[in-house]
Parts: C-alpha cells; sequence; structure tokens
C-alpha cells in the first residue's frame, strides 16, 4: 500500500510535487489562523475572567468559520480618492512574503520545502518585504489615520529588523550555517545544546523584535485603536481586511516557529540525552519522546500562546519608549553579546563553543 | 528556449519595463515602488546566476531598509507637479549633458563585454555565502576592513549631524521615568475616619 503510493508519488512530475507540498504546507497554516484568532479571544477572555466565543458551534469552535463566512460576502469598499491599484495590491504584498518565507521552515529532519544553502537570510529579507503591504495601504488609502498608522509602523519595522538581524548573526556565528536544517542539527545532542541558554540574551532580543515585528500587543501603536482607529487598515473592509489580518497571523507563526527552530533546537526532543536510548524504544511513548515534528509544533505553540499572554498583560508602549527600547537597549545587548560569543567562538571556550 | 532562458527573459523583461517606468511616472511615490520592483527582479537575475547571497541582500538592505526609508521621505512630501514641471525646459541642456556622458560611460563598459560566455555552472555543493567570504577575509581583507572604517565614520557623522540639543524643549527623558518608583509619585496620608453626621 505504502509502496503503492509512493511509486505514484515518484511519477508524478515535478511541478505537481511542489504544488501538492505547498498545499500541505500553506492549508495547515491557513487552519492554523483561524483556529488562532480563537484561541486569542478565549485565552484572552479566560485571563480576564470571562468566557470569549461560545455560541457558534460546540464550545464556539465554529467561531472562526462563522467570522471567514462573514468577512468573504462583505463588500469591499474602495474610498473615493484612493489610489485604486496600490489600494488593492497592498493586502497581496502583506500576505506574499508572510506565506513564502515558509518555503524554508524545516518542519523536521530533512522536511523542508526548499532546503536552501541561505535560508535564513532569505527569511530576514523576506521578513522585510511585509512593511510594503503596510506602508502602501496607508499611503494608498488617502486617509489621515492610515497614513499616520503607515508611518509609525514603517519606523518600527526598521528599528526592529537592526536588533533582530543582531540576533540572527549570534545564531550564525554558532551555528556556522545559514542553513536552517543545519542550525538545529547543530543543537542536537542534550535539551543543554540548544541556543536557550548560551544566546540567551539574543534569545529574549529576537523575541522582543519579533512582537514588535508583527505589529503585536504590547507593539501595536500601528494599530493603536484608542489614537488612530486601527491604523494603516482602516479603509479595508471585507475580504481585503481578511488579508491583512490573515497575513498577521501568519506572521505571528513565523516567528514562534522560528523562535523555535533557531532557539529551542525545533523538532529536536527535550529527553535527547537525557532518557537512556532504550526510553524511546518504548511502542507509543517512545515515539512522543523522541525527536520529531510533534516537539516542533509544541514549541511554536507555546511562543504562540506567549503573544496572547503578551497583549493580554502589558499595556501598549509609547511611541518613544518603542523607539528607545529597539534602538538604545535592544540594539547594544545584541552587539556586546555577540562580542562575547566571538571569544567564545575563536578560543573554543567552554562546553558550548568547544 | 528552456525554463531558465524562459525565467531569464521573464525577469529581463520586467525590469527594463520596471526602469523605463520609474523615470517616466509622474508619482513619485509611484516611481519609488517601481523601483522597488526593478531591485527585486536584478536580485531574482542574481540568484539565477548563483549568487544567492548577494541577490538577497540586495533584497534585504535595498528593498528591505533603504527604500522603505526612501518611500517614508517621499510619502511626506507634498508635491506640486505643476511646479516641478516648470524648470523641465530650463535645465534641459545640463541634463542632456549628464544624461549623454552617462550613456558613452556605459556603452563602454558594455560593449567590451557585450557578448560574454555563460560562466561555467558551479557544483551542486556551491555555496556562494562561503565563496565570498572566503575570498573577503583572504584577499580583499585590507580593502573590506577600509570600507567598513569608512561606513563607521559615516554613521558616527550622521549622528552627530542630526544630534542637536535645543534647550526648552518638553521633550520627556524615557531613562528617568524608568527610574521612577512608588516612593516618587505616591504619598500614603494617615487620615481618621470621619463620623458620620
Amino acid at each position: 500500500m505504502l509502496e503503492t503510493i509512493m511509486n505514484v508519488w515518484e511519477g508524478l512530475p515535478l511541478v505537481m510535487q511542489i504544488m501538492a507540498k505547498i498545499t500541505l504546507i500553506v492549508a495547515p497554516l491557513m487552519l492554523a489562523v483561524a483556529y488562532v484568532t480563537y484561541a486569542e479571544r478565549k485565552v484572552i477572555g479566560y485571563m480576564q475572567v470571562r468566557l470569549g466565543p461560545n455560541r457558534v458551534g460546540p464550545k464556539g469552535w465554529l467561531q472562526p468559520i462563522a467570522d471567514a463566512v462573514k468577512l468573504l460576502t462583505k463588500e469591499v469598499i474602495i474610498p473615493t480618492n484612493a489610489n485604486r491599484y496600490l489600494f488593492l495590491i497592498a493586502p497581496v504584498l502583506s500576505i506574499a512574503p508572510a506565506l513564502a518565507a515558509w518555503a524554508v521552515i524545516p518542519f523536521d529532519d530533512g522536511m523542508a520545502l526548499a532546503n536552501i544553502n541561505a535560508g535564513l537570510l532569505y527569511i530576514l529579507a523576506l521578513s522585510s518585504l511585509g512593511v510594503y503591504g503596510v506602508i502602501i495601504a496607508g499611503w494608498a488609502s488617502n486617509s489621515k489615520y492610515a497614513l499616520l498608522g503607515a508611518m509609525r509602523s514603517a519606523a518600527q519595522i526598521v528599528a526592529y529588523e537592526i536588533a533582530m538581524g543582531f540576533a540572527l548573526v549570534g545564531v550564525i556565528m554558532v551555528a556556522g550555517s545559514l542553513n536552517l536544517g543545519e542550525i538545529v542539527s547543530a543543537q542536537s545532542g542534550s535539551i543543554y545544546h540548544w541556543y536557550l541558554l548560551p544566546l540567551l540574551p539574543l534569545f529574549l532580543v529576537f523575541f522582543i523584535s519579533g512582537v514588535a515585528e508583527t505589529n503585536r500587543a504590547p507593539f501595536d501603536v500601528a494599530e493603536g485603536e484608542s489614537e488612530i482607529v486601527a491604523g494603516f487598515h482602516v479603509e479595508y473592509s471585507g475580504m481585503a481586511f481578511a488579508v491583512f489580518f490573515l497575513a498577521e497571523y501568519a506572521n505571528m507563526i513565523l516567528i514562534s516557529a522560528l523562535t523555535a527552530l533557531l532557539f529551542l533546537g525545533g523538532w529536536l526532543s527535550p529527553f535527547q540525552g537525557i532518557l537512556p536510548e532504550s526510553a524511546f524504544a518504548i511502542p507509543v511513548i517512545g515515539w512522543f519522546l523522541d525527536s520529531g515534528i510533534h516537539w516542533f509544533l509544541i514549541k511554536t505553540a507555546f511562543f504562540l500562546f506567549c503573544f496572547l499572554w503578551f497583549r493580554a498583560t502589558f499595556p501598549r508602549y509609547r511611541y518613544d519608549q518603542i523607539m528607545r527600547l529597539g534602538w538604545k537597549v535592544l540594539i547594544p545587548v545584541t552587539i556586546v553579546w555577540l562580542f562575547v560569543l566571538g571569544v567564545g567562538v575563536a578560543f573554543g571556550i567552554g562546553p558550548w563553543f568547544a | 528556449m528552456n525554463f531558465e532562458a524562459f525565467l531569464f527573459y521573464f525577469f529581463s523583461v520586467i525590469l527594463v519595463g520596471a526602469a523605463v517606468a520609474m523615470i517616466t511616472v509622474r508619482n513619485p511615490v509611484h516611481a519609488a515602488l517601481f523601483l522597488v520592483l526593478t531591485f527585486f527582479t536584478s536580485a531574482a537575475l542574481w540568484i539565477m546566476l548563483e549568487a544567492e547571497f548577494l541577490g538577497i541582500v540586495l533584497v534585504l538592505v535595498y528593498v528591505g531598509a533603504v527604500m522603505v526609508l526612501f518611500l517614508f521621505v517621499v510619502m511626506m512630501l507634498d508635491i506640486n507637479l505643476a511646479r516641478m514641471r516648470e524648470g523641465f525646459i530650463r535645465f534641459l541642456p545640463v541634463g542632456i549633458v549628464v544624461a549623454v556622458a552617462m550613456v558613452s560611460v556605459m556603452t563602454l563598459v558594455i560593449v567590451r563585454h557585450f557578448h560574454m560566455e555563460a560562466p561555467e555552472r558551479a557544483g551542486a555543493d556551491y555555496n556562494n555565502t562561503e565563496a565570498l567570504g572566503q575570498i573577503l577575509y583572504t584577499e580583499y581583507v585590507y580593502p573590506f576592513e577600509i570600507a567598513a572604517v569608512i561606513l563607521l565614520v559615516a554613521i558616527v557623522a550622521a549622528i552627530a549631524l542630526t544630534l542637536r540639543r535645543r534647550p526648552g524643549t518638553k521633550a520627556i527623558d524615557p531613562a528617568q521615568q524608568v527610574r521612577i518608583t512608588r516612593k516618587g509619585r505616591v504619598r500614603m496620608v494617615d487620615m481618621k475616619s470621619e463620623d458620620k453626621s
């Protein structure tokens, strides 16, 4: 049975194989986005001692579906003096990089759509493209609030991208590779070999910048509903708005996945090297304890939960405080730690860089 | 025509079209966006030449950072198109001289290498990032270090130029705000409760 499936798979033309793989990545991703919105409302609801959505379907499970149907059937309104083409192309520019970045994410050992040399650079480049959707949306809407939101978001994303890039430089230095699969493999051994401990400051900087890059609370001044209504997507309605929404959540999941890959050893099991080899031979529990895609998903889910947790916990930063944090706190921290790593790697110090 | 040639012509046509559009469109924001498209497609061409590091860095630096700041400025400008066209005739002679000079220099460079043999394909294990690093840190280490120092000087100069301390502004010092403790702001007052009258 399995052999026939493999034979059919091998017989497919390359284009069809790639298409099938893309579908296998994008379809679960879209489903995940839908249910992250549900999780967000539920989690924040419980944190604020209320129930969250609970009417549509059992326990509100069908709420995201209902939302999607509602958004699909709503009218897309284009403001009178808006720049038509740019107004319509902005959501596309927003979601395209958010989805394209998933091409190089390895879900398990060797399980990636494109296993390219410069995977980390590719992700960095694509995540820097996402800002165009925001800027163009803000400008093309021909609205004060939208333009203000776009300007805020552009300055913020450019500022935090530097800190994020520096944090990634540290990872590259220690791993000695730009390939995401090799970076994860370099962390294998045991839980102490993960980059979480030796690169702790960079991990914090990366995750904080990640939250800022995706314009999530407490860095959501680009949307700032109490100040500028909804920021760059004020004028969008219906599906065009939904696409921005999709892009934001796809980016959130991407940042969580990247944090899991770069600092928490991706698909590697935390019990690796701690439990004896025989533990992994137990039928079902052994499979769970061993490294695999489920550990990657668990770690990603944890960081996604952190995104929601932050939103329920922290008040929104003031704009000058955001800029101060980015330029005067995070970037110096990364530079100092890069120096430490440089010394560590050059002299082969300690248990990690030897 | 194989698939690679098709891709090459596909990107080239977009590249040339976007470049032409960039200098002909009226709206400066559209022009900036066409420039972005030009960068993007030339990055794609570089990647086809197996220079993936350069291609991705072109996107990362020029598209992701430089052009964002550029758009930032252009969007804030309130441009009066009629006034911009005013000086067209007056500056035309200067413009033509500059254009002719540029075109002749470019022709000189291009004509010499107009028909180049395609470079040999590198093996599957070829790593552009590694190859670049090997050359930069051995053969070209001095020019590389000098470039780094020049860039550092440029950063310092840019910061020094924009760093102005104007007295009398009501700007808040965030460091001072962060240091605030409860003791500095809240005074607990002991008061006797009053009788209900």
